[in-house]
């Protein structure tokens, strides 16, 4: 009997969820941290609704190019369970591509005699030149390693960043550089009494629509359909017929193209390109796709929106008010702890599956 | 995984060889000393640098030439190279000699970063061979690494642009560091008497991106225009790799400044000068840069956004240009190099000429054609240099390792596109400059 009991309480000890209550404690405690900074700055007044209203869009309009890349990461993961670091560099040796085209046009006159037609070509080339890369990067680092343990992939990854960064430094040179775009791209529009840059506004358009069609694709045609049965579980789908590495391909064209769409939207907005671009994107972009749940398609969306947002609000709402000097120096520091935050909550990401899975 | 015999004693041989190797280059460089009339090489503190008859005097450089900021390093590195053209006295590209040997430079990277300072630096410093080096470009590669890791080894460190007022603070001065580039406590000045008197403007936003350099300007202008009775309305900050300033921007316009100063690097200045423009808090707001911003890579990445802007850096004292060897340089670079890039390329010529002229003072030329240089000699030689008559002024070096025109610094004000720089206009005029000496700037 003795013994029995003594079990029980051993095993009701066993469940105390201590970390849990940590967890929680920890989480009210960051919340009501976070409402209090907010209400300080609130009640600062120093900032007018027209600037939130701006803050918020610029975060959006950032979170949407975040989000583009981060479906690359998302769906190469979803297919490989692994993470391909030299995606980045895709997005970059896209922006690359259509920066040569873009200077050709401009200095031809043709980017300001037909604007429009100018910038499909721009979109064109870069997707063109993000799916070369992306290709060229499964078949040559990532297809011979397809059986091999999951760090090396990994590895590989990193490596084929490392390469494709440097390639572009030496063809290109290691400055940033003015990246000519068309007059009509300048000045805003007023979307429901509210002005919005027009690159802003194409970014988000853009965004949503690339994003809703590769929602159908993958749900809705039979390519999909074998991208997802490869997703679930690669050894079976080729059982049944499906060749898997043509799925992996398209993934990764699929993956280069929507680099090569954000390469474009990423000019467009700031005008610039250069050989280390990709690196810092891809790692924020990445983290989109963690903090979304990593596999989860509609998941990078939200990750890239929130931590465009938070990167754009954050540091104003949250450090204005608390006095700290240069708050906006620290808004990656409040994305990655939110980060962490999240993580620590749900293991799997916010839409994940709810598991941490070890890379 | 048993290993045969044999890759044991390759292992033994290879180590042993790169000990040998190890040795051997220490005697190349340190031995022969002693070769000195009346400097015994072995017992001077940081002993002497010896080069054999024959052998080139090896220089140092450590500059920014890669990246963003390779403007900076490489037109610094040009004026170095025309001034090892201009050791036979003309400038006819090829490299004369200095006390009967070539000088050959060892170019190293700062990266504009602590992190370069230090592998640089370190480089170097552990090149027994080297006289001294030309460097940093970039305060932060300078401030407490490269000027300590090659003051420690005796290297006198001498540089063209660097700007901190920290390097040559009397409490942080490293005893082997000198610069040729302003103090920025004089152009912090001028920036605050600028747009206080000249713009009327009463009140400005201060951005830094944590550099040594850009800190210095920020918080030394702040200093200065509230002396005069304006207000500093926000002082902020940057990571000088992010694209987006617009949130940073937008808060900035909530505080309602006249004039945002952000004495930075490129790309940074330049997406900021252009991301303003679609800010709709800060309509009419006018940007200001420094020599940092002031390079033609300013011009390429903000398009039109840089008309309008303003610009200040260090112009030529009007003293320097008496030898009429301005003149000649310019033309020199002109040809050899193109449009310069950047603003220092003359401090650079200055810091190898003052350099020269030490060497020449203490150099000891053995019978057998070797050349002798005591290290702790040549800085103190170095630091003796007075009146100098440099492409930047009449050069005086003091004690905490500023060689620059005592009588006064020019600082000039450029509203952009008249920049004298590539993507500029060659002839562009200041539209406003202001003399100042060092003591009258810190006010003592």
């Amino acid at each position: 009997m003795a013994t029995e009991a003594q079990g029980a309480a051993v095993g009701r000890l066993a469940r105390f969820p201590v970390r849990r209550a940590v967890q929680w404690v920890l989480g009210i405690g960051i919340l009501v941290g976070a409402a209090y900074a907010a209400y300080r700055t609130l009640s600062l007044g120093l900032f007018s609704a027209a600037a939130w209203r701006d803050l918020v869009v610029f975060g959006v309009a950032q979170g949407a190019i975040y989000a583009l890349i981060a479906l690359g990461y998302t769906m190469v993961y979803g297919i490989l369970r692994m993470i391909n670091f030299a995606h980045g560099e895709v997005f970059m040796w896209g922006a690359f591509v259509s920066y040569f085209v873009a200077r050709t046009l401009q200095n031809s006159g043709f980017m300001q005699s037909s604007p429009y037609v100018a910038i499909v070509i721009l979109l064109v080339a870069a997707i063109a030149g993000s799916i070369g890369v992306a290709v060229l990067l499964e078949r040559v680092a990532y297809r011979p390693l397809r059986n091999a343990p999951r760090l090396v992939p990994l590895i590989t990854a990193i490596g084929a960043s490392l390469f494709l960064q440097n390639t572009a430094r030496g063809f290109f040179g290691p400055q940033t550089r003015g990246y000519p775009v068309p007059d009509v791209l300048g000045g805003t529009w007023t979307i429901l009494g509210v002005p919005i840059l027009r690159t802003q506004a194409i970014v988000i358009v853009v965004a949503l629509v690339v994003m809703i069609a590769l929602t159908l694709f993958v749900s809705r045609t039979k390519t999909g359909k074998s991208i997802r049965a490869v997703a679930e579980d690669k050894d079976i789908a080729s059982l049944m017929g499906i060749d898997v590495d043509r799925v992996v391909v398209t993934t990764f064209v699929i993956g280069g193209m929507l680099a090569g769409v954000a390469a474009v939207l990423f000019v467009m907005v700031f005008q610039v390109v250069g050989p280390f671009m990709g690196f810092v994107l891809g790692i924020k972009a990445f983290t989109a796709a963690v903090l979304g749940g990593i596999g989860s398609i509609a998941g990078a969306a939200l990750g890239g929106l929130i931590l465009g947002l938070l990167e754009s609000v954050a540091p104003s709402l949250f450090l204005t008010g608390l006095h700290i000097p240069g708050p906006n120096q620290l808004k990656d520091v409040i994305a990655f702890a939110i980060l962490v935050l999240v993580l620590i909550f749900r293991p799997g990401g916010l839409l994940g599956t709810g598991e941490a899975e070890k890379v | 995984m048993r290993k045969p015999r044999w890759f044991a004693v390759v292992t033994l041989l290879g180590a042993l060889s790169l000990v040998a190797a190890g040795c051997a280059s220490d005697e190349g460089g340190g031995g022969g000393g002693g070769g000195g009339g009346e400097v015994d090489c072995n017992t001077v503190e940081f002993g002497c640098v010896t080069y054999a008859s024959g052998e080139p005097i090896r220089v140092g450089t450590l500059l920014a030439i890669s990246g963003d900021v390779a403007t900076l390093g490489d037109d610094s590195l040009n004026g170095v190279k025309l001034a090892v053209d201009y050791l036979d006295g003309k400038f006819d590209a090829t490299p004369g000699q200095l006390v009967g040997h070539d000088v050959q430079i060892d170019s190293q990277d700062d990266l504009c970063a602590k992190e370069g300072g230090q592998s640089g630096g370190t480089k170097l410093a552990s090149d027994p061979t080297i006289a001294w080096v030309i460097g940093t470009s970039c305060s932060s590669s300078a401030f407490g690494v490269a000027d300590k890791i090659l003051g420690d080894k005796g290297i006198v460190l001498i540089s063209p642009s660097n700007t901190a007022a920290g390097l040559t603070d009397p409490a942080t001065h490293n005893p082997f560091y000198l610069r040729t580039a302003q103090n920025d406590a004089i152009q912090a000045k001028v920036v605050a008497d600028f747009v206080f008197t000249e713009l009327g403007f009463k009140t400005a936003a201060t951005i830094h991106d944590e550099s040594p350099y850009a800190a210095g300007l920020t918080s030394g202008f702040k200093t200065f225009f509230e002396q005069l009775g304006g207000t500093v309305s926000v002082e902020e900050a940057i990571q000088s790799t992010d694209p987006d300033f617009k949130p940073l921007l937008t808060s900035i316009a909530q505080t309602k400044p006249e004039l945002i100063y952000a004495p930075d690097f490129n790309p940074a200045c330049a997406l900021m000068a252009k991301q303003m423009l679609d800010i709709a808090g800060l309509k009419g707001v006018k940007f200001m840069g420094s020599d940092g911003c002031a390079a033609s890579t300013f011009f390429d990445q903000a398009g039109s956004a840089a008309d309008g802007t303003y610009m200040s850096f260090p112009l030529p004292s009007p003293g320097g240009s008496e030898s009429g060897l301005v003149g000649d340089y310019n033309k020199a670079y002109k040809d050899q190099f193109g449009a310069p890039t950047a603003a220092f390329n003359t401090n650079a010529f200055d810091a190898f000429n003052i350099m020269a002229e030490a060497v020449k003072k203490v150099a000891i030329e053995g019978d057998d054609g070797s050349l002798t240089i005591p290290r702790a000699a040549l800085k103190d030689a170095v630091f003796q240099t007075k009146d100098y008559q440099g492409l930047t002024g009449t050069l005086t070096c003091i004690s905490t390792g500023d060689c620059q025109s005592q009588a006064a610094v020019n600082i000039g004000v450029f509203l952009l596109p008249d920049l004298p720089i590539e993507g500029g206009n060659p002839d562009a005029k200041p539209i406003f400059s202001e003399q100042l000496t060092l003591t009258e700037a810190l006010g003592t």
